[in-house]
């Protein structure tokens, strides 16, 4: 029972601050491959409402994560004219990216299950 | 795939930047625009979007960072930052520059000459097998001819085993005479250590048929070039050494220079032939030990097991010959004159390494605390840095990068200026009449170990301000002015570093005291005999084609031509002269002894040659008895002239003139006593020594003393003169006796010499080391000192606040150096003469050098401290 929290305080820490960008990347690829296509900013957007406003993405740590996520060859962008007619980059998902989607996926149900059977437990 | 786009991202780098802009651009321009849709103000609207971007600037980096080529890219740009921030303090540049060149430029030259001598094998193949057999007992190096050959035929242990030794001689080739030194090698020479000839041939064992069988040489690369204008017509010709015919037969190839590091001998003849008529004598004598052997394993055996395989040959040899009674064998690292050179050179080159690594040490402290001081002093800026976004580990890097850099050049220049005088080192031949070299050419090893050493340090030092810089916290620093980095605590690690800088400077000071100390002692040590105005003439009469049984007749003419000169005050022969290159020693016994064994002698003694009237010219003190007169001729009973501690060991307190001894089964008696003198070395201790009438005991070696009142360049054309109108073709080599000490001082001299230069570096170090915390000191605490003025404090209270701990710490570092001093100056004591640092002079010396440094150093300091304004320095605060 001493150990739960000890484990709590550090070791999930280290976890948590892991994953926020796994779970970051897999908002962003589940978000592009529900939507199509989609610029930084409809990512920022459709993440939050169809988080029901729970879940609130940084710029700061988004731009730099498309950045990585096309460095990686998940995604591919181009730049076209949005419907208000400006110049926006769009980002799409690529086989590799569908993919990672998917492993992404599998890992966070792990995760979430795994985190279910502790609170279960304690 | 995704190292190509890096690639095309790093070439087209502003274009990835400005398409970041662009993108964020836009992405504010959105949320603008829907902001204002639903009823903000515009103004409002943006200030929120670009709140929620947070910073821009360093987004992008890190966006630009997520490229692995990026990181080269931010490295220039901090290379190229530090330079800039390096320009601005050109103070700090120019000392850590002058720092690393002096403390890397050292550590190249000492890493140089130990990679030559010590670490870098013979340049032969198979040279890691190669061993010199010695004897057990230190210092005892050379064997016999035929337990030479009893080593090589019964062994099991080893392929090969050769032997070899040095010998001078003149080698007239065409019209030409030169005074040459060559090695006299077994057949199997070239054999073993794989030599193949540059041109024509080299000898065999096959060649060898007994005494004067195969009158054969092979010419050194650098002799046939250098000497004789590499005529290629000279192979198959005749040459003659020391008037013999001797043919030549090939040429040794340009690397090749025997298997010694120091040595570059002229030309290789066979051991079984001689240019003089009693030189192979020695070959089937068992009590003369004048060859080195060098021996190459067999594979698979292992150095331990060879060494017990001639030991035990040894000890059966030694139940066969009673002169090899207490043979033994011990397998020592080939290249220089085994042991008895190898040791001490050994030991002084690792120890001076280890003197210029503290060097290094000392000066990586001292820049580490000048480094502290200097980052402390930049606390605002970094703090700033902080607050705007840049994290801890990119003000580190470039922190690093600014050491590096400043390392890097540094160790750079170091290692061209210690090139060059490697270079000239190389070139350098000591001794014009001898063929030693000292080739210490750096080689890629040197200059990978020389940038090695620069970039570790400049980190080492570099790493300094790491804890600084971690725990600097920016607010504070922002609200209090520039000491928001803990600078004062009651004992701060840059305190124990200047303490440890100057602990190993004191050691360095200590030491090259010391060294000057034992080399000005060994110039006034009594030598038995008095350097001072005498000249000597020295050759050898093998060269004129003399035997020794002609040579008393020669050498007698010799000194009547010489006395008749005007100026001359005294002249004598001796074969050889104490503190010279040769001399030999044999075991003498006590009257009555039958068996003749080595283990039932009295001692071994030195013993020399001397002619009547020796004495005189040499100023050695004749305390009882007689000289030699020319009557002491071979029909003579057998006399010597022996010195004190000839006596003490053979007699004890007895009164011993008139008594006798014996020597190669022969009864001497003793005629004078004459005081003790040094034969070998200044170091050694007292040693036996014993002299014998020229006609009694003859020698072609001669060397004639002359004591003279005028000046040498007066005196050299006539006695060239006298002696050519004796024999025109005997070569003479002229110079003073102290000039022929140079020799026997060549160890003094060059340990004086590194350790002065060592010593006067960290001098230098300590200096720049107190002279810096001492400044920082006092500049860290102008406001504290002026509001203490303007309260009416004394000088000399001043002083004690700004300076005391940089002179406290000089104090106890002196202390903590000068025992160290101590402790490796027992290691000195084997090359200096009388090395001790308990010698007050030393003691005292070290103890002014260093006040005297820290005198200099705080004289700057202490004259700001005592400057200071009150008023204006509160008005600028």
């Amino acid at each position: 029972m001493l150990a739960i929290p000890s484990c709590l305080g550090v070791g999930c820490a280290a976890v948590a601050r892991k994953d926020l960008q796994g779970s970051l990347d897999l908002l962003v690829l589940k978000t592009l491959s529900q939507m199509g296509e989609l610029h930084g900013y409809g990512i920022v957007l459709h993440i939050q409402s169809a988080s029901d406003e729970l879940l609130s993405v940084e710029e700061g740590s988004l731009y730099p994560a498309l950045h990585r996520m096309e460095m990686s060859g998940w995604i591919r962008s181009e730049w076209k004219l949005t419907e208000t007619n400006r110049k926006a980059k769009y980002y799409r998902l690529t086989g590799a990216g569908q993919k990672e989607l998917q492993r992404a996926e599998k890992n966070f149900e792990q995760l979430v299950k795994g985190i279910r059977a502790i609170l279960r437990y304690a | 795939m995704s190292i190509l786009r890096r690639i095309r991202n790093k070439l087209t780098r502003s274009k990835l930047e400005q398409e970041i802009d662009a993108e964020i651009r836009s992405h504010i321009e959105m949320r603008i625009a829907d902001s204002v849709a639903s009823g903000v103000s515009a103004e409002a609207a943006r200030r929120d979007a670009l709140i929620r971007f947070g910073n821009q600037m360093a987004m992008r980096e890190r966006m630009t960072e997520e490229d692995a080529g990026m990181v080269w890219d931010a490295l220039g740009r901090d290379l190229i930052y530090a330079a800039r921030q390096l320009r601005r303090t050109p103070a700090f540049l120019m000392t850590a520059l002058v720092t690393m060149i002096l403390a890397i430029g050292a550590n190249v030259v000492v890493f140089s000459v130990l990679n030559a001598l010590i670490l870098r094998p013979l340049d032969v193949p198979g040279s890691a097998r190669l061993y010199n057999v010695v004897h057990k007992q230190s210092g005892y190096d050379n064997q016999s001819y035929p337990d030479y050959l009893d080593f090589k035929t019964r062994n099991t242990t080893f392929r090969e085993v050769a032997a070899y030794r040095l010998q001078n001689a003149g080698l007239t080739a065409g019209n030409a005479v030169y005074h040459s030194w060559y090695c006299r090698v077994s057949g199997n020479y070239f054999d073993m250590l794989g030599v193949q000839p540059a041109q024509g041939r080299v000898f065999h064992a096959s060649d060898e048929h007994g005494p004067n069988s195969a009158p054969y040489i092979v010419l050194s690369d650098d002799f046939w070039r250098g000497r004789l204008g590499a005529d290629p017509a000279i192979v198959g010709t005749t040459v003659h050494i020391n008037k013999h015919p001797f043919t030549v037969i090939g040429i040794a190839p340009a690397a090749f220079h025997g298997s010694d590091v120091f040595l570059w001998p002229d030309f290789w003849m066979p051991m079984v032939d001689s240019p003089d008529d009693e030189g192979t004598n020695f070959l089937s004598n068992r009590g003369m030990h004048n060859l080195w052997i060098l021996g190459q394993l067999a594979p698979g055996v292992s150095p331990k097991q060879a060494e017990e395989n001639l030991n035990a040959i040894a000890q059966e040899m030694a139940r066969q010959n009673p002169a090899d009674d207490d043979l033994s064998a011990r397998l020592v690292k080939p290249g220089l004159l085994g042991d008895a050179l190898g040791g001490p050179v050994r030991a002084f080159v690792a120890a001076i390494m280890l003197l210029a690594f503290l060097v290094l040490l000392a000066a990586c402290a001292n820049l580490a605390s000048l480094f502290a001081a200097r980052t402390a002093d930049r606390s605002r800026e970094v703090a700033i840095r902080l607050a705007i976004g840049s994290s801890r580990w990119y003000v580190l890097r470039q922190l690093l990068c600014e050491a590096v850099l400043v390392s890097a050049l540094g160790g750079t220049l170091g290692t061209i200026f210690s090139a060059a005088l490697l270079r000239g080192l190389t070139r350098w031949q000591p001794f014009p009449e001898f063929p030693i070299r000292v080739a210490v050419s750096p080689d890629a090893g040197v200059y990978l170990v020389g940038l090695l050493l620069s970039v570790g340090s400049g980190l080492l030092w570099g790493l300094v301000p790491l804890r600084q810089v971690w725990t600097t916290n920016f607010t504070q620093v922002m609200k209090s002015g520039s000491t928001g980095m803990l600078v004062f605590q009651r004992f701060s690690f840059r305190d124990l570093l200047l303490g440890i800088q100057i602990a190993l400077c004191t050691l360095l000071v200590t030491a090259s005291f010391v060294a000057l100390r034992g080399m000005q002692r060994s110039l006034h040590a009594p030598l038995g005999f008095q350097p001072q105005g005498v000249l000597l003439a020295q050759t050898d009469l093998h060269m004129g084609g003399h035997s020794d049984r002609s040579a008393p007749l020669l050498q007698k003419h010799m000194l009547e031509e010489t006395r008749r000169i005007p100026g001359v005050t005294a002249a004598g022969i001796i074969d050889e002269t104490p503190l010279g290159t040769g001399g030999s020693s044999t075991t003498v016994f006590r009257m009555g002894t039958t068996d003749f064994r080595p283990s039932n002698s009295v001692f071994a003694a030195k013993f020399f040659s001397i002619s009547p009237g020796y004495l005189e010219a040499a100023g050695t003190r004749l305390l009882s008895g007689r000289d030699f007169t020319w009557h002491d001729d071979a029909e003579a009973p057998h006399v010597a002239i022996v010195n004190e501690t000839f006596i003490r060991g053979m007699f004890g307190d007895q009164a011993a003139l008139g008594m006798s001894f014996l020597m190669g089964q022969i009864p001497y008696q003793i005629v004078g006593v004459i005081e003790d003198g040094k034969y070998d070395s200044l170091t050694e201790t007292p040693r036996a020594a014993m002299f014998f009438p020229l006609e009694q005991n003859p020698d072609s070696d001669t060397s004639l003393v002359v004591r003279m009142q005028l000046p040498l360049a007066e005196i050299v054309p006539e006695l060239r003169e006298a002696l050519a109108r004796i024999d025109p073709a005997l070569p003479f080599v002229f110079h003073t006796w102290s000039d022929a000490l140079a020799f026997v001082l060549f160890p003094a001299r060059v340990a004086t010499a590194t350790l002065g230069v060592m010593g006067l570096f960290a001098a230098m170090l300590a200096v720049t080391g107190v002279f810096g915390m001492a400044m920082y000191s006092v500049s860290k605490r102008f406001k504290e000192i002026g509001i203490r003025v303007a309260l009416g404090a004394q000088s000399i209270q001043l002083m004690r606040a700004a300076l005391g701990r940089p002179v406290a710490m000089l104090l106890l570092g002196s202390a903590v150096g000068l025992l160290l001093g101590a402790i490796a100056s027992q290691l000195l004591s084997q090359i200096v003469y009388q090395a001790t640092p308990r010698d007050p002079v030393v003691f005292a010396g070290v103890m002014v050098t260093m006040v005297a440094l820290g005198l200099l150093a705080t004289w700057i300091p202490a004259q700001r401290t005592l400057r200071v304004h009150p008023a204006r320095l509160l008005r600028e605060e």
